[in-house]
C-alpha cells in the first residue's frame, strides 16, 4: 500500500528512513536523535535500524553540529541535522550564515554542500522560552540558503526527500504544533517541484498566503468566510526561499486582494517581502493594499499569552474583512 | 639520498648530538626543540627526524621561497595591487615543518595565513592572492590539492576539519586531517566544540595552533591563563608545545601526531610557539601595541637563519646552493608580481554565479534584470 494516513512527524520519519535506505551517504545528526528518537520522536527507531554511525547523537553544541556537518558534506556525506528547537539555532547561526551558505560560491562552484538542517519551529504548544519562535526570515534573507516548510504529511514526506537530494544547503522548518496532524501520503507519487506554491483552497474574492503552521488556520478562515458568502483562495507557499512569486501573482491577479499570514513578527518578515513584490508586480490589479497578519515586534510571549500573540481565525478574518472593505 | 651521504651523515650527527647534549640540552622540557636558535642539533626524548641533506635543503628552500612570496605580496599590497595581505613572516618553520609532514591524501583546513602550508600542498601561489586582490572569496577547488579555502571567521574551520575527519574515519581511510588556527582563535567556541567533537568521535584530526603571540593587538595573555597546549588534557587528548621556529621539531611533532591519528588514536593539539614578525595584516600597526625589543628578541630565533647555520656548519649546503636559491627566489617574486598584475577583474555577471548548486528563482530574476540594465547602456559598456 503506497497511500497511508500519517501524522507529519511520522511522515518525516518515513522520509528519513527511505533516504537512508537509498543512499548510504545520508547521515542523521543532532542532540537526542538516537536512542530517544528526538524529543518529538521524528527520528524514532532510525538508530536502531541504521546504527550509531549513521544516526549520530551529538554533544550539546549547535555550532559543532552544523560545523561538523559541513566537514562531513565536504567529505561526500549528506548530513541531515536536527536543531532541537527554533530558539536554539542561534549558536549555529554563524556556521550556517558565514560558512554553509557561502562555501559553494567561494569555491567557484567546485564543491557542494548538501546539508539539510531540520528545525521544529513555531508556537502553540505551551512551551517555555526559546521553544516557539519563527526565525525563517533570518535564513531566507541569506543568499546561499534555501528555506522550506511543509504544512501537511505528504509535503513533509516529499519535501524532505527533495531537500536531501538537493546539492544546496536547505533549512527545513517543521511546524511542530502540526506534528500530530494526519493526512494522506502517497509514497509512490511523483512530487511537484520543491519550491512551487500550492493552491489549497480555490477562491475568487481574496488570496490568503501562508506556509507551515498557518496554512491550517487559513483553510479554516476560508471555510468560515465561505459561510458568509466570501470566496477565499488559500495558497500554501511551501518555500520561503525561493518564493514562488509567479503563483502568488497569478492568484492575486485573479482575486485582486492579498493577505499574508505567518507566525513570525510582521516587521521585516516574509509578509513584507511578499507585499512589496506583489505590489511591484501587480500594482494595477490590486483593489486593496496587501495586508499582513503575524506576530508582534515583541519577544515570543509566555505560554499563557501565546494565543494572543499567534494569528488565529479571528485575526485572519478581521484582515480579510478590512481588505474586502476597500 | 645516496648511500654515501647517509653513511657520512650518521656519525657526524651523532657526534654533534653528543657534543650538544653535554653543553646545551633542551632548555625547556615542555618545548620540543631539535634545532636551537644557534643552529645546533639537540635531542628530545620523544621526537626526532632523520633527514638527508637533500631533504634538509628542501625544507630550507621551502622556507626561503615562502618568505620571498610573502614579501612580494606585502610589497604588492603597498603598491596598491592587493587590498590586504596577511603576512606569515616569522612563521615559516611552523608552516613548512607541519606542511611537509602531510601525505598527499591528508586534508588541510587553513585559516587565512597558511601560505607556507599551501606551498607544501602544491597550491598555485597566485590562487592565494585572488581574495586579497578582491577578485574572488577563495577561488580554488579544495579537492584538487586537499587544501580547503582560507577561512576568515576565526576558528570556524576547526569544526569543518573535525567533521571531515569523522568522514575519513567512516570511510575506513587511513588519511588524516589538519586544522590550522591561531592563539586568538583558541578563545572561540568553535575551537572548543571541535575539541569536544573530535575527542568524542575519536576523529583523525590534528589541531595545529600557531601561537604567534598576538591576535592583532591582543597578547596571548588575553586569550588564556594556561599554556594553550595544556587545554587538550581537559578534552582527553594529548597536547604538545613545539618550538614553532624550529622546522625540524615542527616536522617531527606533526608527523607523530598525524601517525597517531592514522592509527585510530584520535586527535592531538600541537601548539607551535612562534612569533608574527610583521603586522597582523597590512592594515595593522604593531608599533602601537608591542615593544621593539620583543621583536628583536624573536629575530634572534629566526627559523630560516637557524637552519642556514646548521646547513653550513654540517656542510650540507654549499655556496652554489644558496646563490641558486637566491636566483630562484627572485624569479618567484617576479612571477608573482606579474601574475597579480595580469589577474583580470572578474566578469560582472560573476556576482550571480555559484550562489546555488541547483539554481534559485530570485537569483535568476535578478541576474536577468542586471544583464538587461547593463545592456541598456548605449555604448555597450555593459557587455
Amino acid at each position: 500500500m503506497t497511500v497511508q494516513k500519517l501524522p507529519i512527524a511520522k511522515a518525516i520519519n518515513e522520509s528519513l528512513r527511505k533516504a537512508m535506505e537509498n543512499d548510504p551517504k545520508v547521515l542523521i545528526m543532532g542532540e537526542d536523535v538516537g536512542k530517544l528518537g528526538g524529543v518529538f520522536r521524528v527520528t524514532d527507531g532510525l538508530q536502531k535500524d541504521f546504527g550509531e554511525g549513521r544516526v549520530i547523537d551529538t554533544p550539546l553544541a549547535e555550532s559543532g553540529i552544523v560545523g561538523t556537518a559541513i566537514g562531513l558534506a565536504l567529505r561526500g556525506y549528506r548530513p541531515v541535522v536536527e536543531i532541537q528547537f527554533d530558539g536554539f539555532v542561534f549558536p549555529a547561526y554563524d556556521q550556517i550564515v558565514t560558512q554553509l551558505a557561502k562555501m559553494h560560491a567561494r569555491a567557484l562552484g567546485k564543491i557542494k554542500l548538501p546539508v539539510v538542517i531540520r528545525i521544529p519551529y513555531g508556537g502553540g504548544i505551551g512551551a517555555v522560552e526559546h521553544h516557539s519562535e519563527s526565525p525563517e526570515a533570518l535564513f531566507a534573507h541569506v543568499p546561499g540558503l534555501k528555506v522550506v516548510s511543509p504544512s501537511n504529511a505528504s509535503d513533509a514526506y516529499w519535501m524532505m526527500q527533495q531537500a536531501i537530494q538537493s546539492d544546496d544547503p536547505i533549512i527545513y522548518f517543521e511546524p511542530k504544533r502540526r506534528y500530530w496532524d494526519k493526512s494522506e501520503v502517497d509514497t509512490e507519487a511523483i512530487p511537484g517541484p520543491l519550491h512551487k506554491a500550492r493552491t489549497v483552497v480555490a477562491g475568487s474574492d481574496l488570496t490568503l498566503v501562508a506556509y507551515g503552521p498557518m496554512v491550517k488556520v487559513c483553510v479554516e478562515a476560508a471555510a468560515a468566510a465561505a459561510e458568509e458568502g466570501k470566496s477565499i483562495e488559500v495558497l500554501d507557499l511551501r518555500s520561503m526561499s525561493p518564493i514562488d512569486f509567479d503563483a502568488v501573482q497569478a492568484s492575486v491577479e485573479k482575486t485582486r486582494r492579498l493577505v499574508v499570514v505567518h507566525e513570525a513578527p510582521v516587521f521585516y518578515g516574509a509578509g513584507a517581502e511578499i507585499a512589496a513584490r506583489i505590489t511591484e508586480r501587480s500594482f494595477y490589479h490590486l483593489e486593496a493594499p496587501v495586508l499582513r497578519v503575524g506576530g508582534y515586534h515583541a519577544p515570543y510571549p509566555p505560554a499563557r499569552l501565546e494565543e494572543e500573540y499567534l494569528p488565529g481565525l479571528d485575526r485572519v478574518l478581521d484582515a480579510v474583512d478590512r481588505s474586502l472593505a476597500y | 639520498m645516496t648511500v654515501e651521504s647517509t653513511a657520512a651523515r650518521k656519525p657526524r650527527r651523532s657526534s654533534k648530538r653528543t657534543g650538544s647534549s653535554a653543553g646545551k640540552a633542551v632548555a625547556d622540557p615542555q618545548l620540543v626543540q631539535l634545532l636551537t636558535p644557534e643552529g645546533q642539533r639537540v635531542e628530545h626524548p620523544d621526537y626526532d627526524v632523520d633527514l638527508t641533506p637533500e631533504e634538509l635543503r628542501g625544507l630550507y628552500r621551502d622556507m626561503v621561497l615562502t618568505r620571498r612570496f610573502d614579501a612580494e605580496a606585502t610589497a604588492l599590497q603597498r603598491q596598491g595591487e592587493l587590498g590586504l595581505w596577511a603576512s606569515l613572516l616569522g612563521q615559516e618553520a611552523a608552516q613548512i615543518g607541519s606542511g611537509r609532514a602531510l601525505r598527499d591524501d591528508d586534508y588541510v583546513f587553513p585559516t587565512y595565513r597558511e601560505h607556507g602550508v599551501a606551498w607544501c600542498r602544491g597550491v598555485n601561489p597566485t590562487n592565494l592572492l585572488g581574495m586579497f586582490r578582491g577578485v574572488n572569496h577563495g577561488g580554488w577547488d579544495p579537492n584538487s590539492n586537499n587544501f580547503h579555502l582560507y577561512t576568515i571567521v576565526i576558528g570556524s574551520q576547526t569544526l569543518h576539519a573535525t567533521g571531515y575527519a569523522m568522514g575519513v574515519a567512516k570511510d575506513g581511510a587511513d588519511s588524516a586531517v589538519i586544522a590550522y588556527f591561531g592563539d586568538g582563535a583558541s578563545s572561540q567556541g568553535d575551537v572548543a566544540e571541535s575539541f569536544t567533537f573530535s575527542a568524542v568521535y575519536n576523529a583523525p584530526v590534528v589541531f595545529f595552533c600557531q601561537n604567534n603571540q598576538w591576535a592583532i593587538s591582543e597578547p596571548t595573555e588575553k586569550q588564556t591563563r594556561v599554556p594553550l597546549y595544556q587545554r587538550a588534557q581537559g578534552y582527553g587528548f594529548p597536547g604538545i608545545r613545539v618550538d614553532g621556529n624550529d622546522v625540524l621539531a615542527c616536522l617531527a611533532v606533526t608527523r607523530s601526531a598525524l601517525e597517531r591519528a592514522r592509527r585510530g588514536e584520535g586527535p592531538t593539539l600541537i601548539e607551535a610557539f612562534t612569533y608574527r614578525m610583521g603586522a597582523h595584516t597590512t592594515s595593522d600597526d604593531p608599533t602601537k601595541y608591542r615593544a621593539d625589543e620583543e621583536r628583536e628578541a624573536w629575530e634572534a630565533k629566526d627559523p630560516i637563519l637557524r637552519l642556514k647555520t646548521y646547513l653550513e656548519n654540517e656542510g650540507h649546503a654549499d655556496e652554489a646552493f644558496f646563490t641558486s636559491l637566491e636566483e630562484e627566489s627572485e624569479t618567484l617574486g617576479k612571477q608573482v608580481r606579474e601574475a597579480v598584475r595580469a589577474m583580470p577583474d572578474p566578469d560582472r555577471m560573476a556576482i550571480f554565479e555559484n550562489i546555488y548548486a541547483d539554481g534559485h528563482a530570485l537569483v535568476d530574476e535578478e541576474r536577468a534584470q542586471f544583464a538587461a540594465y547593463q545592456a541598456s547602456f548605449a555604448d555597450g559598456e555593459g557587455k
